[in-house]
């Protein structure tokens, strides 16, 4: 059959099973547009404001579905606004294709009209990237690129298409990739280091884990949850391995890292044997590395061998899919309690609780309303069954700190990259991939105004998102950092911001303010009642801090509580 | 850790942009690479990247993690100079009157076990192989008369273990 390339584009992500893409048209993607128009009742497009905007929204939908996101732009300006998505993409393992249009094969290096070098520029912050310059090439390369995208330790991959393999014909077939010669996305599972792990495990005293994204990208919950449950291990997660465990699960201890809780950081250096599960000992996690754990033996389930002794110098490396891992581990786990090392976690708990969690959650001396007790609220109307999407900052680190959750695939949030301004378009993603899912967006005053724009995205393509916008009138983070490194020198922290009502009105989204805390209550229940999209921007306490901290190059010992 | 001499040596499908990958490897850690050389390896359609470096043996384990997971990459190696066979190649350029003039010339090229290439009217051309201190010596003796042109290329190795890459290749 002789199709044009860029059919042959939308044929091989239909063959991919995809029915959803992000994106925004241009001059050189015209012809797979053209193509999008004719195939519009099996591929849904969904235009973007901005193609930021795109990739973000792809990165929500692979996040919550575990599914490839797909995002498509122009070449030139439209190409290299998706840098940013793609490289938040890259350091937080999420699966992406992302499909670039480019000047005709014959312009290639003339500086054309809206070229740019995307595979040049986009090399550091993708897993594989490809330049297509002949239609036949394309069925192969779509192929290679969703199974490089979704196999492994996942990533982004880009796939330039230049504008004439996109009108040129060629003779379609599409055959699924299932292997590459040199790459070996799943290291063959080695029993001997399992045992060596178990051996490790069932003699230790003080054993802890530390649960990452691994364990949801190889959805391997079901696993974790077994394994902690007969070693009755304590287990803390990284802000990216949130959700994989029930936050009210009874071993369930909290969150490691800068901001996480008391007893999961303090205690990394009191444990005697260190159960790393898909987890990268990101340096927010681990502080100054030269006093990280040093007592413990550290036993690595990694799927990446990159990974492995990268930070953190392991004792047991098991090299392999944390799922397989896992089930191979389980049998030969003694069951066990651990009550008085449990016990520990529970005095810090108090201490934490006493000292930061309590005044958070139940502001006293007239304060304003807190981030932490917006957060209750939201909990106790989605009884932690919503998907909860952060930006960057304070309102990131409060949401990841006090938000509830029962299920897993249901925090999604810009953890590597730290990327303000994911969340408006990354919730959009996330809604339409879960579309019977609650999902709300957390976001501050400041990141909401980078992906603003998205706004219309919601509007045009109705999509029920809920949006909450904690305006402190500050970037709060960066703030707070001046407070208590810079003496208070608060440079081009304050926020002027414009009326976000009106702006949601012009959208025509339903919205409401809060300013007094007897009203945040009947505000949330709204929010969530509401069948349609809804913006709530709520006036939280100007200068509050997110305690406990580990300072930047302290020791998790020595974390702050205030 | 101290900074040591390293051999990089990569076995790789021959894609074009592989070597921008790699290099953004070195350039994302502030890396200097000493000497880089690419070419076919013992294996048809495979090529091989000789790459030389000056760091810590912990960043150079790091990097070549880094280097194996690209995808087109098969498999990376890293060595210090004792495990492997190494050696440059230098070609001179020199004016062709130096060799009835300066007799000492004749000599010079005989003792480094080089090789004339070419002789011309004007000009003459050598070529030396071997250790790098052996053609900065043959470099040091030719300058006093005058080079035309000079130039080295970056270090070429095998190493002295066996570096499994066919039986890599054969499992799928």
């Amino acid at each position: 059959m002789k199709i044009s390339g860029a059919e042959a584009v939308i044929r091989c992500l239909l063959a991919e099973g995809v029915d959803l893409v992000y994106g925004y048209p241009g001059g050189a993607i015209m012809p797979v547009y053209d193509e999008i128009y004719k195939f519009q009742d099996q591929l849904h497009h969904v235009l973007v404001r901005h193609e930021q905007g795109a990739a973000h929204a792809a990165q929500g939908f692979a996040r919550a579905t575990g599914k490839v996101g797909v995002a498509i732009a122009t070449s030139g300006p439209g190409a290299t606004n998706l840098v940013t998505g793609i490289a938040d993409a890259q350091i937080d393992s999420t699966p992406l294709v992302c499909i670039t249009g480019q000047v005709g094969k014959h312009l290639l290096g003339s500086d054309a009209f809206q070229e740019t070098d995307i595979i040049g520029i986009s090399t550091p912050v993708t897993k594989w990237n490809y330049q297509i310059t002949e239609a036949h090439e394309i069925p192969e390369i779509i192929a290679k690129a969703f199974y490089i995208a979704r196999s492994g330790r996942p990533g982004p991959v880009l796939i330039d298409i230049t504008k004439n393999a996109q009108f040129d014909e060629l003779d379609f077939s599409y055959e699924k990739c299932t292997g590459i010669r040199s790459y070996h996305p799943k290291p063959d599972l080695n029993l001997q280091k399992v045992q060596e792990a178990a051996d490790l495990i069932n003699n230790a005293k003080k054993p802890y884990i530390i649960f990452g994204q691994g364990i949801i990208l190889s959805e391997a919950e079901e696993q974790l949850k077994r394994f902690v449950e007969k070693s009755g291990i304590p287990a803390a997660w990284t802000i990216l391995g949130l959700s994989a465990l029930p936050t009210d699960h009874p071993l369930n201890v909290g969150m490691v890292g800068m901001h996480g809780n008391y007893g999961p950081n303090l205690l990394t250096n009191e444990c005697d044997v260190l159960i790393a599960l898909g987890m990268r000992f990101d340096d927010r996690v681990t502080g100054n590395l030269a006093t990280y754990a040093k007592q413990a033996k550290v036993i690595h389930f990694e799927i990446d061998p990159a990974e492995v002794d990268k930070n953190v110098k392991t004792d047991v490396a098991v090299l392999a899919d944390v799922k397989e891992a896992l089930t191979a581990l389980i049998p030969l786990i003694d069951k066990k309690a651990h009550d008085s090392w449990h016990n520990e976690f529970k005095e810090k708990y108090k201490i934490e609780f006493d000292s930061v969690i309590n005044e958070e959650l139940n502001p006293t001396n007239g304060k304003g309303i807190s981030m932490g007790e917006t957060m209750e609220m939201i909990n106790k109307h989605s009884k932690g069954d919503a998907i909860i999407v952060s930006d960057v900052g304070q309102h990131q680190m409060f949401a990841c700190r006090y938000a509830k959750f029962n299920s897993t695939k249901s925090n999604v949030t810009s953890g590597g990259l730290g990327t303000m301004g994911f969340a408006l378009p990354a919730a959009i993603g996330a809604k339409m991939g879960k579309p019977d899912r609650e999902v709300v967006a957390i976001i501050g005053d400041g990141g909401f105004q980078m992906n603003i724009q998205e706004l219309g995205t919601i509007f045009q393509s109705q999509v029920p998102v809920k949006i909450v916008v904690l305006n402190n009138e500050f970037l709060g983070m960066v703030r707070q950092w001046q407070e208590l490194f810079f003496d208070n020198r608060y440079a081009s922290t304050n926020m002027i911001n414009p009326n976000f009502i009106a702006i949601a009105q012009g959208y025509h989204i339903k919205s409401r303010k809060v300013t007094e805390r007897e009203d945040l209550d009947a505000a949330v229940e709204e929010m969530m009642a509401s069948k349609d999209s809804y913006f709530l921007e709520v006036m939280v306490e100007k200068e509050n801090n997110v305690f406990p901290m580990i300072p930047t190059g302290a020791s998790v010992s020595d974390m702050r509580l205030s | 850790m101290e900074n040591k001499m390293f051999t990089i040596s990569v076995y790789s499908e021959n894609n074009v942009g592989l070597l921008n990958r790699i290099s953004g490897i070195f350039l994302k850690r502030h890396i200097n690479i000493l000497s880089l050389n690419v070419s076919e390896s013992e294996i048809e359609n495979v090529s091989r990247f000789v790459i030389v470096v000056n760091t810590t043996e912990k960043w150079v384990q790091n990097i070549v993690g880094q280097i194996e997971k690209q995808i087109e990459v098969i498999k990376a190696f890293y060595h210090v100079d004792e495990e492997t066979i190494f050696l440059e190649s230098a070609i001179f350029k020199i004016a062709s009157n130096l060799l009835f003039d300066e007799r000492q010339i004749q000599n010079i090229i005989k003792d480094s076990k080089s090789e004339i290439v070419t002789v011309s009217r004007e000009f003459f051309v050598i070529s030396k192989s071997g250790k790098r201190s052996e053609i900065e010596e043959l470099y040091a003796k030719l300058k006093p008369f005058g080079i035309m042109q000079f130039v080295r290329s970056g270090r070429i190795s095998v190493s002295k273990e066996k570096m499994q890459i066919s039986s890599l290749l054969e499992v799928l």
